[in-house]
């Protein structure tokens, strides 16, 4: 015994021990994430079968898939009240997605496998996803067009697929206009008012000029009106066909087409038609809008609000940090001063993320940009322009919170350079500032990268202070879209960390939620192993130029 | 203050003593400070760093087109000597300098001495081979660019002058714009000492070239210091007696930051006229 304690092996097993548990711990996140996140998509089968009440004995027809099932002690559900025979030690129980939350208003509901009826899989039950309420569940019983029946039986599902795709087809070309062209409009009418104040304000509204911002305001409301019709004949012709569908219940409620997302049947799909649904669901998810308070739909928004915050964030932070740290270790006399300060930068990564939050709403959004909305957006006021939460504060905020990081890498980077350089530059007659940037500063740059890449790290998956300082549940725009000046700094933006809190714990409808945090958290940690190794390509490219030989 | 540097070697002095191995076939006569030139004058150079003495009353003239070896043990102060002509030792917060060093009649501790200027005319070439980070060309440009020259011409001219003459050019013509990290040791240091020739000093410090290259390329440097000083004043630090001896017209030996010997090489490897310096070169000392 005391041999092998001595002979250091306690040692290898200790720390062999705590690498086995810290890989441990970040692979099973990492796969808990990957298979609760990627299995969102796959359309389960749907089963039929009847249950009777345990309580009331009424027996009801359900339409269902299946998402977990568990064990319980027949005890626990005796004392509910429910009757389960005295001798049952356990029972099973199932939780079932019903859809059709607008006939029942039950969208999950538990049901004991006791007294449930046989599983059946028909083939005809559909799944029908619609713009609000959910799915729908059940068999369609007839297409109908102005209210005449098409199609009734087996013409009636290629029938219907044809007339979806043309619905969703119209659909999309409303929501363009919609968004794209009426935003634009909106967008322009917006600078005419805000033009006509700013000239109010500054006195120079001569009449000549009012009367132009009647004309250009004329203008734009005539587009409008053109673009308004165009929208009415689209909405009436996307209003023409109609499914009757049959809920478990017995009701047949007539459904319009242009409700319908996506439809399937997925007991009549194959494992290849399966597969390409889910990766069409996949993308959909990917590069869909939010719908429903965010539980339905894609999420678009919250990764391009996420991606182009962090870009603005290295854009402001890597500069600021990169010059600190030059300052910090090439020109600062080296003393008491500055071991107090390197410790408060230091020790900024240790504040907490949210006191940031509050920090920049107090200085950065109320006083700077409240300064700044009155020197140069007075047209605007009372309405905020730069005074309110938005993408700039945002990334400011997050770059004065990854601030040490880059500070502290590239300082160290800095160390590293031999002196030997310093001195072959200096020695030619360069200048202590020309030596810096000639030589010193490109062979720091690998050790800027690393600062970058855990700032971005850090950054992307930060919330707390960013629901203070721009990121919103749900943002109306993008940050970057065809009007001048193109990214627009002071729109309020979506952000993964955000949507997982509030999908995950603000929805009224958690258990459809779950699924949708699973698979938002998978997309969030994706993208940053992408900017990551983005990161640290470009990196591993600069340290190649810049490799030493035998360094 | 012994007057050493007055080397009173005559012509006639036939070699022989001691060392005289290390001279076997040498055609030349015993020189003296006295007919050459001086491109630096040393006087009363006392330099501390913080309240430690790292030289003591240094004074010596330093001979123009002459190659001149600071020999001595370690921490002898021969390197901090030679970081003093080209102000080196300024990027050190605690040294202190007192005394002069003048090159051709100016101070170059005077108040206001341009530290760039200086090192403009003085070159240096360190230890190890220390390329920048860029290519072959623009590291031997470095100096001229600094210097605000734009004229591609002129730094190609430049650029092409200086490999030549360091005898790096037939190795290195076809891969100007490669990097300079992918030449060898004595590659590097050759190109090192084109660059610092590249911007045409006066005078060129060596401080140790060789001790990190292998005997080949050690030789081929040595040659070069050989061509070198027919158009630049030499001075350099070495450990290597041998190479010293070699290479060098005057050599100095220093010892506890005291400059105890100042002579003509072969005059002081053959009759050095201190107790010290007779211990160092015949390998008695330590």
């Amino acid at each position: 015994m005391t041999t092998w304690w001595k002979s250091g092996s306690p040692w290898v097993w200790l720390n062999a021990g705590a690498v086995s548990i810290s890989i441990i711990m970040v692979f099973g996140l990492l796969l808990l994430i990957l298979v609760r996140g990627f299995g969102n998509f796959w359309p389960h089968q749907i089963v039929e079968t009847t249950y009777e009440n345990p309580v009331t004995g009424e027996q009801v027809e359900v339409i269902g898939e299946r998402r977990r099932s568990e064990t319980l002690t027949g005890q626990a559900l005796r004392e509910a009240g429910i009757p389960i025979p005295d001798d049952q030690v356990l029972v099973t129980r199932h939780l079932f997605k019903l859809g059709n939350r607008d006939l029942t208003g039950q969208d999950f509901a538990y049901f004991i496998d006791d007294f449930m009826g046989e599983w059946r899989y028909p083939r005809d039950i559909t799944v029908l996803e619609r713009r609000e309420w959910g799915d729908f569940l059940g068999t369609p019983v007839r297409l109908i067009e102005d209210g005449q029946v098409v199609a009734e039986g087996e013409a009636l599902w290629p029938e219907f697929q044809k007339r979806l795709a043309r619905s969703n087809r119209l659909f999309d070309e409303i929501r363009q206009i919609e968004r794209e062209e009426i935003g634009n409009i909106n967008f322009r009418l917006e600078r005419v008012r805000l033009d006509q104040r700013r000239a109010e304000l500054r006195g120079t509204l001569t009449p000549e000029l009012e009367q132009e911002f009647v004309s250009r305001r004329a203008a734009l409301n005539e587009e409008y009106a053109v673009l308004q019709e165009r929208l009415r004949n689209l909405s009436a012709e996307n209003r023409r066909d109609a499914i009757v569908m049959r809920a478990p219940n017995g009701e047949e409620p007539t459904i319009r087409l242009e409700q319908i997302v996506k439809a399937w049947q997925p007991n009549n799909m194959s494992i290849p038609a399966k597969v390409a649904f889910y990766i069409d669901d996949f993308i959909g998810f990917i590069v869909g809008y939010p719908r429903e308070a965010n539980t339905e739909g894609g999420i678009f928004p919250a990764i391009f609000g996420t991606v182009v915050m962090v870009l603005v964030m290295s854009i402001l932070v890597t500069p600021f940090g990169v010059l600190a740290a030059i300052y910090l270790r090439e020109y600062a006399k080296q003393g008491a001063l500055l071991k107090t300060i390197r410790i408060s930068v230091y020790n900024l990564a240790g504040v907490p993320s949210i006191v940031f939050g509050v920090f920049g709403l107090g200085f950065f959004i109320y006083l700077t940009g409240g300064a700044i909305d009155r020197t140069f957006y007075p047209e605007a006021l009372p309405a905020p322009t730069f005074g309110t939460p938005g993408l700039f504060w945002a990334s400011l905020t997050l770059a004065l919170l990854t601030l040490p990081v880059v500070i502290v890498s590239t300082e160290e980077g800095l160390a590293r350079i031999p002196a030997s350089l310093r001195e072959g530059s200096l020695a030619l007659g360069a200048t202590k500032g020309e030596t810096l940037w000639q030589v010193v500063v490109p062979l720091a740059t690998p050790a800027m990268m690393t600062g970058l890449i855990l700032a971005i790290a850090r950054a992307a998956g930060e919330v707390a202070p960013l629901m203070l300082v721009g990121v919103v549940k749900l943002a109306p725009t993008l940050p970057i879209d065809g009007n001048f000046p193109f990214l627009h700094l002071e729109r309020k933006i979506m952000h993964l960390g955000f949507h997982i809190y509030d999908v995950g714990f603000q929805s009224p409808n958690a258990e459809a939620a779950e699924q949708l945090v699973y698979a938002t958290a998978l997309i969030l940690v994706l993208l940053i192993v992408v900017l990551n190794l983005t990161a640290i390509t470009v990196r591993n490219h600069l340290r190649e130029k810049y490799r030493a030989e035998g360094d | 203050m012994t007057q050493f540097h007055t080397a009173t070697a005559t012509a006639s002095t036939p070699v022989g003593g001691l060392n005289s191995g290390l001279f076997e076939g040498a055609q030349r006569e015993i020189r003296s400070l006295r007919d050459e030139t001086i491109a630096l004058t040393v006087e009363g150079l006392n330099l501390y760093y913080g309240d430690t003495p790292a030289l003591k009353a240094v004074t010596m003239q330093v001979p123009t087109h002459r190659v001149t070896a600071f020999i001595g043990p370690s921490g002898c102060g021969k390197s901090t000597l030679l970081r003093c002509f080209n102000r080196m030792n300024d990027l050190i917060d605690s040294c202190r300098i007192e005394g002069s060093i003048n090159l051709k009649g100016e101070n170059i501790y005077a108040r206001d001495a341009d530290v760039a200027e200086l090192r403009r005319r003085i070159g240096m070439v360190f230890q190890k081979p220390n390329p920048f980070p860029k290519s072959i060309f623009e590291n031997v440009a470095y100096g001229l660019r600094m210097q605000g020259v734009k004229d591609k011409r002129i730094l190609t001219e430049a650029v092409e002058r200086s490999i030549k003459a360091v005898g790096l050019w037939d190795e290195v013509k076809d891969r100007l714009d490669s990097n300079a990290f992918g030449l060898s040791g004595g590659q590097q240091q050759r190109l090192v000492i084109a660059r610092a020739i590249a911007i045409e000093p006066e005078v060129i410090l060596l401080d140790e070239p060789t001790s990190a290259l292998d005997p080949i390329s050690t030789a081929k440097i040595e040659q070069l210091v050989e061509q070198l000083k027919e158009q630049y004043t030499i001075l350099i630090v070495t450990h290597n007696m041998a190479q010293a001896a070699r290479i060098s017209d005057y050599t100095a030996y220093m010892y506890l930051g005291e400059l105890i010997e100042y002579a003509d090489t072969m005059h002081l490897f053959t009759n050095p006229s201190k107790k010290s310096t007779e211990d160092y070169i015949t390998g008695r000392y330590g």
